[in-house]
């Protein structure tokens, strides 16, 4: 998996609410098309319009955001479906981290499987963050560093956020969670053993 | 202090403990549809993996399946690869699959229960977040993506952070034609659609306790709508009874010795729960959603609101609604009942009741699609199908068909469709359709009058 230490980079505000995995990436694309090649079908329903062109409502058709890495987004952003693919576009898209006052809950787990940096900071901040990116395109910069665990806005105001000591390690050194757990294996055929002697109506 | 039935569950499955509030739990049942393992088998072979514990994990196709009838699998090359990928691995792996036309073939969280394989007590795991449907038989029931699907697979454990409790207690007596449907869209409307978030939800009061166990599971299925993985209810002699018999259930002196554990689970009155909700339920009209999140529900006899914010207004635009109309007499093009939410028997009954004797709008293809063919034989042993056949329905073959609409079992753009399932997302029905979550009765009751219409006027 990719490190994520710091990123500084161009952020996208998209201040919709409960942006679920549907509007993000539609099933039929989760199914078809191959993981490297999801980033172009991300948010497609409100990226593009009915005839392909890009949408110019959609904030990632605009100038400078569309280089955009870090995406500023609103209430439970990533809710629905617990399709993994979801990451994968946003990833596609060339996003690192997304910021939001809170997430789906299977999408923030998705993330840190991918590398990808879910920030929650509080709504009213976000607000803040997401109205200065707009006001001034030219200079919509953040920071984000997870070493500190702040996020720095354009006016250099720094915003703390919380993240669990095992995922930042994770990230950090881009560890691997299937080969850290498979070094437990003797613990879960413990586990197992005694397991199926109090419970032996499990394993069928 | 006690522990409530989450607490106790987790406890039970606890393999080590990682530090920072993480644990690895045992993964009792591990349930994979086509796509999970289209996903994620490469991955396991790129590392050269074995599967674990085959006999722990358990395989269906119900996501890229067509449900017309007289299929044989999927409706497109690409969707007949996948069918053939999920044979040749399960095959391969010694993993149980219950194959088109067998008997336990259907929708996952449909055919948990059914088989026998959701059991009270248990952790059950799959690569949906609709898994929490499982959560009605008092296991500890959630959905997860695909790095975790392949991290089970490989080990039988899954790395998992303990979430905070909320108990939702809906007290009071349903009135008629309203159903467990009508009480958990009330609570989202309620609470929000992330009221649940970062929440084990469990489901208590009288209301919950007077459900069947079908009933407990249209509630679950929505937990995730409340923006929490899973929701559950306390397993009792209701649920011991449905358990009872089933393919995969223990019998004998097994069944005897599990009821005893599962008599240990429920909730103890000391427990302490970090969140209470309530919802009374007496005097709830049936409900119906009027937007693109199921937060935004009312009652059939309401009127649509005002939008309080940008999200909202926009949402109104898409649904091609004005607040302030009422929602009764909006006129629908499609009906769907179906899905991992009220596909079961006790769904189709209630709404072959609506459907008997009468007929199907002209201008409304309404579908009806079993969750399993568990559930299709049995309608069709009490004739189900015919009552909705004579009314001009259409009756598929088990999957999750329109629900999400992956093998494009879609409706038109700009089409509005009644729908008993779980989301009303933009272009969850395919591009630009226009979802109304509802119960199966409000939805048959839709597809005769040709317009969203309140059930209780079809009952005498
Ligand atoms: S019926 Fe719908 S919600 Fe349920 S598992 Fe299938 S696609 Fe998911």
């Amino acid at each position: 998996m990719e490190k994520f230490t710091t990123l500084t980079a161009i952020a996208a505000y998209y201040p919709r609410a409960n942006v679920d995995t549907d509007l993000i990436i539609r099933v039929e694309r989760c199914a078809k098309v191959e993981k490297g090649g999801l980033g172009k079908y991300a948010f497609e329903m409100a990226r593009f319009l009915p005839d392909g062109s890009d949408n110019p409502e959609f904030p990632l058709n605009n100038g400078p955001f569309r280089q955009a890495r870090i995406l500023v987004g609103n209430i439970n952003f990533g809710c629905g479906s617990s399709r993994e693919m979801a990451v994968w576009a946003i990833a596609g898209m060339g996003i690192r981290c997304v910021i939001a006052p809170s997430f789906g809950e299977i999408f923030f787990g998705n993330c840190f499987q991918n590398g990808l940096l879910p920030v929650i900071l509080p709504q009213a901040t976000v607000e803040k963050i997401g109205a200065a990116l707009e006001a001034d395109p030219a200079n919509a910069k953040l920071t984000v560093d997870l070493e500190r665990q702040v996020v720095v806005a354009p006016d250099k105001s720094e915003h703390a956020f919380a993240i669990e000591p095992l995922r930042k390690k994770a990230l950090l050194e881009g560890l691997d969670e299937i080969g850290l757990t498979r070094l437990r294996e003797a613990e879960i055929a413990a586990f197992q053993q005694k397991d199926r002697l109090k419970r032996p109506w499990v394993y069928v | 202090m006690g522990k409530t039935l989450f607490e106790k569950i987790w406890d039970e499955h606890v393999v080590a403990d990682l530090g920072g509030g993480a644990s690895l739990l045992h993964v009792d049942r591990h349930y994979l549809h086509e796509l999970c393992i289209s996903r994620g088998f490469p991955t396991l072979h790129e590392r050269g993996l074995p599967v674990r514990n085959p006999d722990l994990t358990f395989a269906t196709p119900d996501h890229v399946i067509s449900s017309a009838p007289g299929r044989t699998g999927g409706a497109f090359p690409w969707s007949i690869k996948v069918m053939d990928t999920m044979r040749i691995e399960t095959a391969k792996a010694g993993i149980r699959l219950f194959d088109i036309d067998q008997d336990g073939q259907g929708i996952l969280h449909v055919i948990g229960p059914e088989l026998g394989l959701t059991l009270p007590g248990t952790t059950v795991i799959c690569g949906d977040s609709h898994t929490c449907t499982n959560g009605a038989l008092g296991a500890l029931a959630f959905g997860i993506g695909i790095s975790e699907v392949v991290h089970i697979l490989a080990t039988q454990t899954i790395v998992q952070r303990k979430p905070k409790t909320m108990r939702a207690n809906l007290e009071g007596t349903m009135a008629r034609g309203v159903y467990s449907k009508d009480l958990i869209l009330a609570l989202i409307g309620k609470i929000g659609a992330a009221g649940g978030a970062g929440h084990a939800i469990e489901y208590a009061g009288s209301a919950v306790r007077a459900l069947d166990l079908e009933a407990r599971m249209t509630l679950c299925n929505l937990s995730i709508e409340l923006g929490s993985k899973t929701g559950m209810v306390a397993p009792d002699e209701k649920t011991y009874a449905y358990v009872k018999g089933r393919r995969f259930a223990p019998a004998g002196a097994q069944y005897d010795a599990a009821v005893a554990h599962w008599k240990t689970l429920a909730t103890d009155a000391d427990a302490k729960f970090d969140a209470e909700v309530s919802l009374q339920v007496s005097g709830l009209p049936p409900q119906i959603t009027w937007g693109t999140s199921p937060e935004d529900v009312i009652g059939v006899d309401g009127r649509i609101p005002e939008p309080g914010h940008v999200s909202k207004s926009d949402a109104l635009a898409y649904m091609g609604l004005k607040a302030g109309d009422r929602i009764a007499g909006t006129k629908v093009d499609r009906v769907f009942i179906g899905s991992c939410t009220n596909s079961r028997v006790s769904d189709l009954r209630i709404a072959a009741e609506v459907a008997r004797g009468r007929k199907v709008a002209k201008h409304v293809e309404a579908w009806i699609v079993p969750g399993s063919v568990g559930v299709k034989k049995e309608a069709e042993a009490e004739g189900l199908h015919e009552v909705f056949l004579a009314a001009g329905f259409q009756w598929r073959e088990p999957g999750c068909s329109m629900c999400v609409g992956v093998n494009e079992e879609w409706a038109a753009p700009k089409a509005r469709c009644v729908s008993t399932s779980n989301r009303n997302f933009v272009g969850r029905q395919g591009p630009e359709v226009r979802t109304h979550l509802a119960s199966p009765a409000m939805a048959a009751a839709a597809a005769i009058a040709g317009e969203i219409a309140d059930v209780r006027q079809f009952m005498s």
